[in-house]
């Protein structure tokens, strides 16, 4: 349900200033979310000094440089560094993006760094996604066939697999289902932009044969319909992506088939 | 697996907080308020009808209600609301048509709706003042 403010364990206090680097001229400031579990202390808001002549340019090169050099428990998830796992999806300067493809110079000022909005926090920057997968495996993002299987490949026309271009590019980062507001108010019955974007994947996918069973399976007041084309997925994927116009997509595809 | 960590009660991450307050997204949170209000602008434009019909004296505390200042700042957010949310209205239509989700053109769609009400409800009032 809508709840505009955070509970009162989750409400953040000021933490630490670490000290800056000892003769270091060119410094980015990082401010960044910290959770311990082991603690019972509130979330705080730790303030970092990045070493820019030391450092790579991207804001994931700094919180690794942080780790390596100030503060080895800052906890994080990183892994290909150039845009393809999603492992290191983030809210960094107020949108969700991936730390590995946002250069530092394109923040004005500090760096200020959260973990993916409204999501439970395990540790620092990385949320339980568990509901987030479950949700993606719900739409059975696998081809559907009946017809029995052909001796080579299911054979797809040029036009027809174009129809998965801006689709098919998805990496799962979950940066579009985390900046939904309705994710936020119903993301336990709202499917969100992401997992909506590849059911499209599937719906559109002239080799897959059940399309009726996957419209089906939408056809719901929350599953489906909790998008009110707010427009943040769009406006956030760092993959230039439109989830808002794949949602839209399966809407019409719904009265198409009524009609 | 051994459970390690029992039920720790996690926190939420800031949302609304921290989130920038993008055009598209102040304008869907605008057209919810501005739903919200015409409940209540049209419950005062029932009262003027209904004294309307209920005869002079009935008809005159409303008129004098809607003269003041108060009334007329009701008024004019009543109708700011209305053509705020109407035109909102037909941003949705257009994008329920499948049209309208690029870039540009959902950022232009968010700002000419507040434009559009804006200017929209101004020239209806400097209108109503002149015909008055």
């Amino acid at each position: 349900m809508v709840q505009l403010t955070l509970p009162k364990n989750s409400k953040m206090t000021e933490g630490k200033v670490w000290p800056k680097p000892a003769g270091a001229t060119k410094l980015k400031e990082y401010r960044i979310y910290r959770w311990d579990p082991e603690d019972d202390s509130n979330p705080r808001i730790d303030t970092y000094f990045v070493d820019l002549d030391d450092c790579g340019p991207m804001v994931l090169d700094g919180l690794i440089w942080i780790k390596n050099k100030i503060d080895p428990t800052l906890t994080f998830r990183r892994s290909c560094r150039e845009g393809i796992c999603g492992s290191c999806a983030m809210n960094i300067d107020g949108m969700n993006t991936l730390a590995c493809t946002k250069g530092m110079d394109e923040v004005k000022g500090a760096v200020k760094i959260y973990p993916l909005p409204h999501m439970a926090v395990v540790k620092d920057l990385v949320p339980d996604l568990t509901t987030f997968y479950a949700q993606h495996r719900s739409i059975e993002p696998w081809l559907h066939t009946s017809t029995p299987a052909p001796e080579t490949e299911w054979k797809q026309s040029r036009e027809d697999r174009e129809k998965l271009d801006g689709l098919y590019e998805c990496i799962l980062c979950a940066c579009c289902t985390t900046s939904c507001p309705s994710y936020w108010w119903n993301g336990d019955r709202y499917l969100g932009p992401a997992t909506l974007l590849q059911a499209y994947r599937w719906l559109i996918d002239s080799r897959d044969e059940a399309t009726g069973d996957r419209l089906d399976n939408l056809e719901d007041p929350f599953r489906l319909y909790r998008c009110h084309t707010i427009m943040n997925c769009a406006q956030t994927c760092p993959k230039g992506l439109n989830p808002a116009k794949a949602i839209a997509e399966i809407k019409k595809m719904m009265v198409e088939r009524r009609v | 697996m051994a459970e390690l960590q029992t039920k720790v009660a996690r926190p939420l991450s800031p949302h609304l907080q921290i989130f920038r307050p993008l055009m598209t997204m102040v304008m869907s949170i605008v057209h919810r308020i501005t739903g919200s209000a015409l409940y209540v602008g049209t419950a005062f434009f029932a009262w003027y009808l209904v004294a309307a019909a209920s005869g002079p004296e009935a008809f005159a505390t409303a008129s004098w209600f809607f003269g003041s200042i108060i009334g007329q700042l009701i008024l004019f957010g009543y109708t700011w609301a209305w053509i705020h949310h109407a035109l909102g209205g037909i941003r949705h239509f257009i994008w329920d048509t499948g049209h309208g989700y690029g870039v540009e053109a959902r950022n232009w769609l968010a700002k000419a709706t507040l434009v559009g009400s804006v200017s929209i409800t101004i020239l209806i009032w400097i209108v109503a003042l002149i015909v008055r």
